[in-house]
């Protein structure tokens, strides 16, 4: 074959615009009479709104509209339709908007937004996840009872649970009773941010005629249009959202988030385009985070290493509104064992409403939280048990033929978190011997297992359009963002692989316009590369088959004797039977002059297939399309006299099926690890005791610098082709991102002895494990 | 009371008339239509909105725009052209460097200085070079295999 570009590493196709400062996002767009927002955010994290008067800002000149939430009742969410744009009634965080200004500069808004004076009365907030389970809790949501929700979301109405997602397999007290070890243990993540460097930013406009115009940075143009619809009681085909480049989305652009507060800003203003972009302090407390986890977990194994029983009790802070939040307590419900077969399992996972900012999905969408805690305790029993905790990792790993916790027996092809972990113990040099003390600072290893499936409704579909222009170069529509993950460049291979053509001439749409492109779900959970790509290959085939039936006229050969490459139709071995695609574009033409066919348009879709509901009370049923499963080993210094943690070293293996583009696929894993790198020793959202965030900057809340970046890197793919997918692949946008902590966690064990149950293992929390253990070098 | 500045942008010479407290990234943005320099954060924390004053880099969301009077200012959009890219946006092609690529324009910025003064510089200098400038995409590694790249592209490095 003469183009092959699978497995090769094609430079992304949208880097030059980004190195150029071209590449234009939501925040870049210019409109006629565009107007700017500001938001006046409440200082409370629990409390009525009493009266607000917006007069004197109205009065201003150049203040086009104020809104306040009791002109916006519509409740909106994709999951828990618990969420308004402004708080209506009470405020439910500190950083909640409760008015917003459109004015003809963001100067003006601002001073308006200052005239604003609200009366609030505190109310007692709950303002820590445990206490706002218990009876007599302050209740964040009064009404949840009311709330439409998806069918899968199991909310308890007269408390703050707004899901409790159940698990039961086998018989877990019997599964205890056989153990010879049972241990039990609790873990805590707190609530931390995506740090996209592009801070939410959306454009709206709700024309006099009733069309309404959105462009935003939103990760699924198509969920917004369906939730804005939805949520406004607007009809669907009068909404037309556009998404140019995105700069970051890690689950926080995902689902819908201020396109409705522009929108109807635009609609007081008479229709004006109304632009909002959130300050970065806003984006760490008024838009959505990534909720705080508690988990408590108990294990019994046998000596000889089998696990017989798990239970987990994992609890989620979803902060004040769970509309991504609850779905995430299902994920990660349903994944709660990580990659491993348990044979008696009982799980609950429960969203809980508090008083704090609200929680979404974040790259892992649950598994980097959960996955501190069971990769810690499969350590923690490992060494209970006296057997190492690699060989105990591999005699219990899900392998091809387990059961899963919701009974799926894993298929031949479904990869293989043996060879992770194998590859891994190979690059960090497990059981090697190695200095325990370099430089007066402590070494040490740990070893971390992953697995996760998209987490995505049963019946989740993508399209793909290819339309074949008049230069026989082709133009591929699709629905999936561009934020930075690379699942175009990937489509625009496949693309010229299938058609044997330069990729040069294969063209990637890069805006999303819901008018115009083909329907996609969401761009979230590590999904792209998979359906978008099955849906590619469809519309190729479709393509080809549009081609060939013209062709097979217009050549007097059959149809099945025709190949397509080299932007020609042509039958094998006889040069003569031949046409160029370009002669195809727009319609065939005898040699008489009559014309035969016309513009070839290619479409394809794909659906998931075979997923089902999960049992409301046992949680079994089919929720995975793919598991993805991985490994990660770290290698650390600890100092011991500050507590100091640096990763020195990091090697991580996916079963990634194929890899399509070895370079996009780099980017994704170094830049998923040290993601979690920062979620390990620094990110963490910091409350007063009234729920008011301290930390809403990039210097009190740090993320990884260049310093912060491990010595070495070592990624190690690993390629078991998955059955249905194209060219075998399967997603890794989130995976890197997963068991993190835990390796690093494991490792500063080995080195120093110390174990650690809390997330982030800063400075702080590890000097005081060291003096606690009497480290003597740990000065006060 | 507005001010009249006179400077270089992006090596044209050019007159505004700004107000005293108009931020540069404002007026490269809004008033001169060069979206290529981003807000990240508005309190310098993030390198975004990074642009080179006579040379040097500065964080335009700190930086009075009448301070530019008699400058020379240049953004990513003045450093390379279609048909002739600086080696630096290249190589940030070419190594996989750019993701979201919302950090890119400021950390290829902050990068040219560097190696405009220092041609050869050590894996740590360049990362002490790009320390201001935040990317949660890329994990920074392949950045810096790019600016090593450039590097010996303009004959800084023998390999
Ligand atoms: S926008 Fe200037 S440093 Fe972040
Ligand atoms: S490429 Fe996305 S922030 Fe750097």
């Amino acid at each position: 074959m003469k183009y092959s570009y699978m497995g090769k590493g094609v430079p992304r196709i949208d880097a030059f615009e980004k190195v150029t400062g071209t590449a234009l996002y939501t925040g870049d767009l210019r409109f006629p009479g565009m107007l700017y927002t500001k938001l006046l955010k409440s200082p409370l994290g629990h409390a009525r709104i009493v009266n607000i008067d917006t007069g004197e800002a109205e009065k201003l000149p150049g203040v086009r509209a104020v809104l306040i939430g009791k002109e916006a009742p519509y409740k909106f969410g994709i999951y828990m339709g618990d969420k308004t744009v402004l708080a209506s009634g009470k405020v439910r965080h500190v950083g909640e908007p409760v008015a917003a200004v459109a004015a003809d500069t963001e100067e003006i808004a601002e001073r308006a937004v200052e005239l604003i004076k609200v009366e609030y009365e505190e109310l007692p907030g709950a303002f820590d996840v445990l206490k706002a389970m218990e009876d007599g809790a302050p209740l964040v949501h009064e009404n949840m009872s009311e709330y439409r929700h998806a069918p899968f979301i199991y909310p308890k109405s007269g408390t703050n649970i707004a899901n409790h997602f159940k698990l039961r397999k086998g018989d877990v007290e019997r599964g205890f009773k056989e153990a010879d070890v049972v241990i039990e243990n609790e873990f805590y993540q707190p609530q931390v941010q995506n740090v996209q460097m592009e801070t939410h930013t959306s454009i709206g406009q709700w024309l006099p005629n009733g069309q309404i115009n959105i462009w935003t940075s939103a990760q699924s143009p198509f969920a917004v249009r369906h939730l804005l619809s939805v949520g406004l009681g607007v009809p669907l085909h009068k909404i037309n959202v556009v998404v140019p480049y995105l700069g970051g989305g890690f689950g926080g652009k995902a689902g819908l988030h201020w396109e409705p507060l522009v929108v109807l800003l635009s609609k007081k203003a008479g229709g004006r385009p109304v632009r909002l972009v959130m300050t970065r302090e806003e984006q760490f407390y008024t838009t959505a985070v990534r909720q705080g986890f508690y988990a408590r977990i108990k294990t019994g194994a046998k000596r000889d290493g089998k696990i017989t029983a798990g239970a987990f009790f994992y609890v989620w802070d979803a902060g004040a509104y769970a509309d991504y939040g609850v779905n995430i307590t299902r994920a990660a419900g349903y994944s709660c064992t990580g990659p491993y077969e348990i044979p008696h399992i009982k799980c609950d996972s429960l969203t809980v409403y508090t008083n704090h900012p609200y929680g979404t999905a974040y790259r892992g969408f649950g598994h980097p939280e959960f996955h501190f805690a069971t990769e810690r305790q499969m350590d923690l029993l490992a060494r209970a048990i006296g057997m190492d905790p690699v060989e105990f990792r591999l005699k219990n790993a899900a392998v091809p033929g387990r059961i899963t916790a919701t009974g799926e027996k894993l298929r031949e092809d479904a990869g293989r978190v043996d060879e992770c972990i194998k590859a891994v113990v190979e690059a960090i040099g497990w059981g090697k011997k190695a200095p325990k003390e370099v430089n007066g600072k402590l070494r040490g290893k740990g070893i971390a297992a992953l697995w996760k499936a998209p987490a995505m409704p049963s019946s989740t579909s993508s399209s793909a359009i290819l339309k074949l222009n008049e230069d026989g170069s082709v133009t591929l529509s699709i629905s999936s963002t561009e934020m930075g993950q690379g699942t175009p460049t990937g489509l625009a291979q496949m693309v010229a692989d299938e058609l044997q053509m330069p990729i040069e001439k294969v063209k990637v749409v890069t805006k999303r316009e819901t008018d115009f492109s083909p329907y996609t779900w969401q761009t979230v959970a590590s999904r792209g590369l998979f359906m978008e790509g099955n849906a590619t290959l469809d519309a190729v085939r479709n393509l080809k088959e549009q081609v060939k039936t013209t062709a097979a006229e217009l050549l007097g050969v059959p149809k099945k004797e025709l190949e397509v490459a080299e932007e020609r139709v042509f039958a094998l071995g006889r040069p003569d039977k031949s046409i160029p695609l370009a002669k195809l574009a727009t319609a065939g033409i005898f040699p008489d002059g009559r014309g035969i066919g016309g513009p070839v348009l290619g479409y394809g879709y794909y659906t998931a297939e075979g997923l089902t509901n999960l049992d409301p009370e046992t949680g079994q049923g089919l929720p995975a399309l793919m598991w993805t499963f991985g490994a990660q080993g770290a290698e650390v210094e600890v100092d011991p006299e500050t507590g100091d943690v640096r990763v020195v070293k990091m090697a991580s293996a996916f079963d990634i099926g194929r890899a399509i583009n070895p370079l996009l696929l780099k980017g994704q894993v170094y830049g998923g690890i040290v993601q979690g790198i920062g979620s390990a020793l620094m990110e963490e959202f910091i409350f007063d005791e009234r729920g008011a965030l301290l930390n809403k900057n990039l210097t009190d809340y740090k993320i990884c610098r260049t310093q912060d970046i491990p010595e070495e890197m070592v990624f190690i793919p690993i390629e078991n082709p998955q059955r249905n997918a194209p060219h075998g692949v399967r997603g890794i946008g989130e995976h890197p991102r997963i068991s993190i902590e835990p390796a690093i966690a494991n490792a500063i064990y080995d080195a120093a002895g110390i174990d650690l149950f809390e997330i982030p293992m800063n400075r702080e929390r590890v000097w005081r494990a060291l003096r606690k253990k009497g480290e003597k070098r740990a000065f006060a | 009371m507005k001010k009249e500045i006179e400077f270089t942008i992006n090596g044209k010479s050019r007159k505004l008339t700004v107000k005293p407290n108009e931020l540069l990234l404002n007026v490269i943005r809004e008033d001169l239509g060069l979206t290529g320099t981003k807000y990240g954060c508005g309190t310098g924390e993030c390198g975004a909105c990074t642009v080179l004053i006579d040379e040097e880099p500065v964080l335009s969301c700190l930086t009075l725009a009448i301070t530019v009077d008699k400058k020379k200012v240049t953004t990513i959009e003045g450093i390379g052209t279609d048909e002739n890219p600086h080696p630096l946006q290249q190589a940030f092609v070419e190594t996989g460097a750019v993701q979201c690529g919302f950090c890119t324009p400021g950390m290829i910025l902050s990068a040219k200085t560097l190696l405009d003064k220092n041609p050869n510089p050590t894996e740590d200098e360049i990362k002490r070079a790009i320390e201001g400038n935040l990317c949660r995409c890329t994990g920074y590694i392949k950045i810096i295999e790019a600016i090593k790249l450039a590097s010996v592209r303009m004959g800084g490095r023998r390999k």
